[in-house]
């Protein structure tokens, strides 16, 4: 069960291998989480993120495969999840995310399609099955990882951006049902993170490691906040960037 | 299905809400195989009387209450307040042995939470002064007392609810002969002080509790409001009556907006507290409800810790680790933890039940609003202090503790959930506490 401070005892991760999403377990370990899920694609790195949570106080971290570009394997594998927790499961986190090649991917149809699928189709329908059963449940919480690239789409990033956009926004729909039923949803919006998911790209302004995502997480979680940011000033950053003129919008986005 | 939380407002979960009136009803709902928990008017801070995706059995359906036999005792629907009670036995000469900061709540969760006041040192805790019981479990229907199935009725006793769902209790009440209460009021600037002059002069009061001041530092941290007294007898006073407390004048319409409650304002505010008390006074008569309920002045006070809520943080440590409540108002009045006046008590013996929070020594009992980050890191440490020193939280007040140093904290707890597996083997009696704690694994 969750503790008054939102700190769970249980919790699924859906791409656990995601680096903000280990950040995260491993404080949530730290803390009072005793049961871990990670469910993922890659065996090898969802074992490395087990034996992470172990060390950091998990009594049990056990893994689930799923290929997030079948969205109609959603459902099983969200119930093979919530299995393996074994009791009712206090917190989701939904990390599943493919940042992709823009630039060689834009005129490709199939990883077109890709984009879409593991970014909105996959976490969509996973999402169908894991509000069922947390309201079945009476208590839950799922925190959705979007980000501030869904709030103005870069046309750098425009197939990651746009996809997590249309996410986020369901989830504010997704959230608004979830009221008065015990379970609670987070948007977590987080600007450009250091991980393994964007080595390589250009850092801009407002760059945050892992652990202090991590760490607006956990506060967010006692707040029970809609809107997670990170950095929290991101919040104010964009409230200004999505009025811009698009011509100046272009200007500062697409440097 | 209804969000249930504690009063803490933390942590809600969804459930059936179902009002019981009968014993039929109670055991109708043991037969869906459903979760089931009692609930009374949810005055457990945390997560105590809810229980996620099951059922709530609302007991204020039992709602009886009998005539008061000459020697005090009456029967009482488990459902009826402390305050509906004093409404009607005030009038005929007769108070509750033991009552909590406020009248709202049940006979049952009273014996739920084997409830204490301020006259733990010399009276015990509300089990102690009950006859009997008549528990619905899931195997049937009983009725266990002191000296009938005393292990069941100890069990009972603290045990949140979780041995079955109290329908009817006969309890022995204190006669009275005045709605009055005479209070020596004391001063003390420091911790220390108040310690000391509990110490040496509870033994000659029936009632005494201490008002702390955590916002202070320095020189005079942990300073205090002493209030001890008894009840006035008809002689004391020029025109003894005996008129049961009336409802409260004040409420909170709607949750604050968070923050209303920070550092400053608490700060203010017990200034305010500490300077308005005499710094010496005997023998005053104060009305019965002022005495003993001072959270009743302020309908749903607990609105104003805004939509995060609040935990109270409550711990008992034996009379030789008073170093531990030292360390307690240490730990928070440094970390700037904003928390009105904290509630420092002396116990007297525990009672037999394993479940039961009162034991010897001193109880420290804090407000906390939800929010600072460094809070559950700080509560967590306190909790090691108080396990190491053979101390335990109240299971009523928790929406926080580890699991594992419940164990340590109730040590019996184990010899608790073997009990509890022999009238409920299938486990249907869960709450969010029991499932968080994993109370009935022992």
């Amino acid at each position: 069960m969750e503790n008054a401070f939102g700190q769970p005892q249980s919790l699924v991760v859906l791409g656990g291998s995601s680096d903000i999403a280990r950040a995260v377990v491993r404080k949530l370990c730290a803390a009072r989480t005793e049961t871990v899920v990670l469910a993922g694609r890659d065996a090898g790195r969802l074992e490395e993120a087990a034996a992470e949570a172990r060390d950091y106080g998990a009594t049990t971290a056990t893994t689930v495969l799923f290929d997030a570009t079948d969205p109609t394997d959603a459902g099983r594998a969200v119930g093979a999840a919530f299995d393996a927790a074994g009791g009712p499961v206090d917190l989701v986190i939904v990390a599943v995310g493919l940042l992709g090649r823009q630039r060689e991917w834009e005129d490709d149809a199939a990883r077109a399609a890709e984009m879409a699928l593991v970014n909105y189709a996959w976490p969509v329908a996973a999402l169908a099955e894991v509000r069922r059963r947390l309201v079945a449940q009476g208590h839950g919480r799922i925190l959705v990882m979007s980000s501030v690239a869904a709030i103005r789409v870069r046309r750098v990033s425009y197939l990651y951006s746009g996809a997590k956009a249309g996410l986020d926004r369901l989830c504010v729909g997704l959230a608004d049902s979830l009221e008065g039923t015990g379970v609670s949803l987070q948007i977590l919006r987080p600007g450009f993170v250091r991980s393994k998911m964007t080595t390589g790209e250009p850092e801009i302004p407002f760059t945050t490691g892992v652990n202090e995502v991590a760490e607006t997480v956990m506060a967010g979680l006692a707040s029970g906040a809609r809107f997670i940011w990170s950095p929290p000033i991101l919040r104010y950053v964009f409230f200004v960037l999505r009025h811009l003129p698009a011509r100046v919008w272009r200007l500062v986005a697409d440097r | 299905m209804r969000a249930l939380a504690g009063w803490g407002r933390t942590a809600p979960s969804h459930a059936e809400v179902l009002t019981v009136a009968t014993e039929e009803q109670v055991l109708a709902a043991f037969a869906t195989g459903r979760s089931v928990i009692a609930r009374g008017l949810g005055r457990s801070y945390g997560d105590a009387a809810q229980s996620g995706g099951g059922l709530v059995l609302d007991n204020r359906g039992l709602d009886q209450v009998g005539d008061i036999g000459p020697d005090g005792v009456v029967r009482l629907g488990a459902g009826v307040s402390i305050d509906d009670l004093l409404a009607r036995s005030i009038p005929e000469g007769w108070f509750v042995p033991v009552t909590p900061g406020t009248r709202q709540v049940t006979i049952g969760g009273a014996l739920a939470a084997d409830v204490h006041g301020k006259n733990h040192h010399v009276e015990g805790s509300f089990a102690s002064h009950v006859r009997s019981v008549r528990l619905v479990t899931p195997t049937g229907v009983c009725t266990v007392g002191p000296d009938r199935d005393p292990s069941l009725f100890w069990a009972t006793a603290g045990a949140m609810g979780l041995t079955g769902v109290a329908t009817e209790v006969e309890l022995t009440l204190t006669s009275i002969e005045t709605d009055q209460v005479l209070v020596d009021t004391d001063r003390y600037d420091d911790l220390d002080a108040v310690m000391a002059a509990m110490r040496e002069g509870d033994a000659r009061y029936r009632y005494s509790v201490a008002w702390v001041d955590c916002m202070s530092r320095g020189r005079h941290l942990g300073r205090a409001i002493l209030t001890r007294g008894d009840h006035a007898r008809a002689e004391d006073l020029d025109r003894p009556r005996l008129a049961a407390p009336g409802p409260a004048r004040l409420g909170v319409p709607f949750a604050a907006p968070p923050g209303l409650l920070n550092p400053w304002s608490i700060t203010a505010f017990n200034e305010a507290w500490f300077r308005m008390a005499p710094r010496h006074r005997e023998r005053e008569p104060q009305p019965l409800g002022r005495f003993f309920h001072p959270l009743d002045g302020v309908r749903d006070w607990n609105r104003l810790y805004g939509p995060r809520g609040f935990v109270q943080y409550q711990f008992v440590v034996p009379d030789e680790r008073d170093g531990v409540v030292r360390a307690a108002v240490e730990r928070l009045a440094g970390a700037r933890v904003p928390s009105f006046l904290a509630v420092l008590k002396r116990f007297g013996p525990a009672d037999p039940a394993p479940l039961s929070f009162p034991q010897p020594g001193w109880t420290l009992a804090l407000d906390l609003p939800v929010g600072p980050a460094s809070l559950p890191g700080i509560l967590d440490e306190l909790d090691e202090l108080v396990a190491e020193a053979g101390g335990r939280v109240y299971l009523a007040k928790d929406a926080r503790l580890r699991p594992e140093l419940a164990r340590v904290m109730y040590p019996r707890l184990a010899e608790f959930a073997a009990l509890a597996d022999t009238i409920d083997p299938e486990r249907r009696l869960v709450s969010d506490l029991a499932r968080r704690l994993r109370l009935r694994e022992g």
